[in-house]
C-alpha cells in the first residue's frame, strides 16, 4: 500500500534552520576552495620562481580590482576554516545540542565577517 | 567487536579520519602563513624565496599540499556522490577529479623542487 504524504521540496518556501545554512555554506566554500587550488599553486609558483614574476604578482595585487578579488577569495577560506573548527569541536561533543549549535552557526558567520573586515583593513 | 568498529577498513570511518587529520594540518599551515604575512608587511622576494629554501619548510609545504589533496578528494567525492546519481558519470567525474588533484600535487612538488 502506498501512503501519499504531502511533500514540499520548493527551495523558495522551505525554511532552513541556521545550522543547515551554516552546513551548506561550508560545502559551497569548500567547493570554491577546491576550484582555487590550481590558481593558488600557479600564483605561489610565480611568486617564488624569480624576482621578476614576484614583482609581477606584487603589481597585480596592488591594483584595486585584483586586491578586491583576493579579498573576495579569502572569504570562503575564512568561512571554511571557522566552520571546520566548529565541526572539530562538535566531534569532541562541544556545541552539538540544538541551542548551542544554532548559536555557533551564527558565531561562525560572525567571526567570518570579522576576519573578512580585518583582512580588508590589512589589504588596504 | 571493538576491532570491527575501530578498523579503518570501513571507507566512511577512514574518510572521516582523513578529513579531520588533513584539516588540522591545513589549518596549522595556513594560519602560520597568514601570521607570516602579517609579520612581514613589506615582504621582499629574497625573504619569501628564502623561506621555501629551508628543508623544514619544504617538508611542511609538501605535507600541506598532500593534506589539501586528501581533504579536497574526500570533500569533492562526497559532493559528487550526493548530486551525481548515474554511476558511469559519477565514476568518470571521480577519476578526473582524482587525477586533477594528483596533478596539482605533483605541480606543487616540482615548483618546490626547483626552489
Amino acid at each position: 500500500m502506498t501512503i501519499h504524504r504531502p511533500k514540499n521540496l520548493n527551495l523558495f518556501t522551505i525554511h532552513f534552520p541556521i545550522p543547515a545554512i551554516a552546513s551548506i555554506f561550508h560545502r559551497v566554500s569548500g567547493f570554491a576552495l577546491f576550484l582555487f587550488i590550481p590558481v593558488l599553486i600557479w600564483i605561489w609558483g610565480l611568486s617564488i620562481s624569480s624576482p621578476d614574476t614576484f614583482d609581477l604578482i606584487q603589481r597585480w595585487l596592488s591594483s584595486p580590482l585584483w586586491k578586491f578579488t583576493l579579498w573576495l577569495l579569502l572569504i570562503p577560506f575564512w568561512y571554511h576554516l571557522v566552520a571546520g573548527v566548529r565541526h572539530l569541536l562538535m566531534d569532541v561533543h562541544i556545541g552539538e545540542e540544538l541551542q548551542s549549535s544554532r548559536f555557533t552557526a551564527w558565531l561562525t558567520m560572525g567571526i567570518t565577517v570579522l576576519l573578512a573586515v580585518l583582512a580588508g583593513v590589512w589589504l588596504w | 567487536m571493538v576491532k570491527t568498529v575501530l578498523s579503518t577498513s570501513h571507507q566512511g570511518l577512514r574518510d572521516w579520519l582523513h578529513q579531520r587529520v588533513s584539516a588540522i594540518a591545513i589549518a596549522i599551515y595556513s594560519i602560520g602563513l597568514v601570521g607570516y604575512f602579517v609579520l612581514h608587511p613589506d615582504l621582499s622576494y629574497a625573504e619569501w624565496h628564502g623561506l621555501f629554501t629551508h628543508l623544514w619548510m619544504k617538508i611542511a609545504t609538501l605535507l600541506f599540499f598532500l593534506s589539501m589533496l586528501l581533504h579536497a578528494w574526500v570533500g569533492v567525492w562526497t559532493i559528487v556522490t550526493d548530486y551525481v546519481k548515474p554511476y558511469a558519470i559519477r565514476l568518470v567525474l571521480d577519476i578526473l577529479i582524482f587525477f586533477a588533484l594528483l596533478a596539482c600535487f605533483f605541480w606543487a612538488f616540482f615548483i618546490l623542487w626547483s626552489v
